[in-house]
């Protein structure tokens, strides 16, 4: 799946490219892009080592699971396959929390702890997992309840009512997830799409 | 009122994880610096595994934006929103959502530019741009970390989970702001 999606946007980018006779946008594009993603890698590893360290911290100390504790009864319905008492599911809702609470720099090293934790459980190494294509369906269509960067724009540019969108966001959120979870479930149950190539 | 309340709870929320967690930890006898640099050291080492799969992902995207493809794309797409009865303007965000983060922010603010945030295009943006994620940012991460390299069903998960979020917001947008 993703083999045939990575190929089609090269290849239909070069053909489109080299149509409107600017095949030199396509060099360009390329290396500036391979460039640009180390620098993303490079602005996350500080975040990375500052929110994993903290993580590494309430792991320790015990809140990550006395959270986990919580959400349990949710959280074992969700991921049938991860033992109610693994680190991942943790992990998992400290993903999810940070991600409602617009914590973008705080979310994505914590879903990365998550998904290291899900990989400890996997029987094909280089396969996704249904838990983690769960945990995965669940991150994306989350909900945020305070989209921050796009009620800054709408401010910036004298908005009436800035916050105004917030409640269609979160309707509209509501929504995508859950056909995402359902679509999930559906195919973690009864689907021969289990573990496609 | 609401954004004052949701701007404290925004600016907060660091600083208070920052000092509960290790307060916590300390008083459950951690040691708290040990154990940071333990944990840090393995979030700079996560940092550098995502490079190979975060460059064959942008490369692909920016190219495929750079060309023109893209803009073919959204015209070819422009029944689709006649349609849903949403304006064409629109769209080539909805297509740009799952890829490049940075790139559909861009656009919003220019939709927000031309039409004004408090236009019918301006808050469809607005609400389409809260409503979806990256997809494609945040499946390459995550499975990169790991090393993982077959996605299996979760491409279809995301997207049909962008695709819902667009229509919805349409859906809502039309109900309350038009």
């Amino acid at each position: 799946m993703l083999n045939i999606i990575w190929l089609i946007l090269l290849a239909s980018g070069i053909v489109v490219a080299a149509l409107n006779g600017n095949i030199e946008v396509v060099t360009e594009a390329a290396l500036g892009a391979a460039k640009g993603a180390v620098e993303v890698c490079f602005d996350l590893v500080g975040v990375m080592a500052l929110w994993l360290g903290i993580m590494k911290i309430a792991e320790k100390g015990g809140l990550v699971t006395a959270l986990a504790r919580v959400l349990r009864p949710l959280m074992v319905r969700l991921f049938p396959s991860v033992p109610p008492q693994h680190p991942a599911m943790g992990a998992i809702i400290l993903n999810l929390s940070a991600n409602m609470l617009g914590l973008g720099n705080a979310a994505t090293p914590f879903g990365m702890k998550a998904m290291q934790e899900l990989q400890t459980l996997n029987q094909n190494s280089d396969e996704a997992s249904t838990a983690m294509c769960t945990f995965l369906a669940l991150n994306t269509s989350c909900i945020t309840l305070i989209p921050a960067t796009i009620i800054g724009v709408r401010l910036s540019f004298g908005s009436a009512n800035p916050t105004e969108i917030v409640g269609p966001c979160i309707f509209a959120t509501s929504i995508a997830m859950t056909i995402a979870v359902s679509l999930d479930y559906w195919f973690r149950t009864h689907s021969r799409w289990r573990r496609p190539s | 009122m609401l954004f004052t309340i949701l701007n404290i709870i925004s600016s907060w929320a660091i600083p208070f994880l920052l000092l509960v967690i290790p307060l916590y930890g300390y008083l459950k006898k951690v040691p708290v610096y040990e154990t940071f640099v333990e944990g840090a050291e393995e979030g700079f080492i996560t940092a550098v595994k995502i490079i190979p799969f975060l460059v064959g992902m942008m490369v692909a995207i920016s190219v495929f934006r750079a060309s023109g493809a893209m803009e073919y794309l959204s015209q070819a797409l422009i029944p689709l929103t006649n349609l849903l009865d949403a304006p064409s303007e629109v769209l080539p965000l909805a297509i740009m959502r799952p890829m490049s983060g940075s790139g559909v922010l861009g656009m919003a603010t220019e939709l927000m530019r031309t039409y004004g945030p408090d236009s019918f295009i301006g808050r469809l943006a607005s609400v389409m741009q809260g409503t979806t994620d990256t997809t494609f940012f945040v499946l390459t991460v995550y499975f990169g970390s790991v090393g993982i390299k077959k996605y299996g069903y979760a491409i279809i998960t995301g997207l049909t989970a962008d695709i819902t979020g667009f229509i919805a917001s349409i859906y809502i947008c039309n109900l309350l702001f038009r």
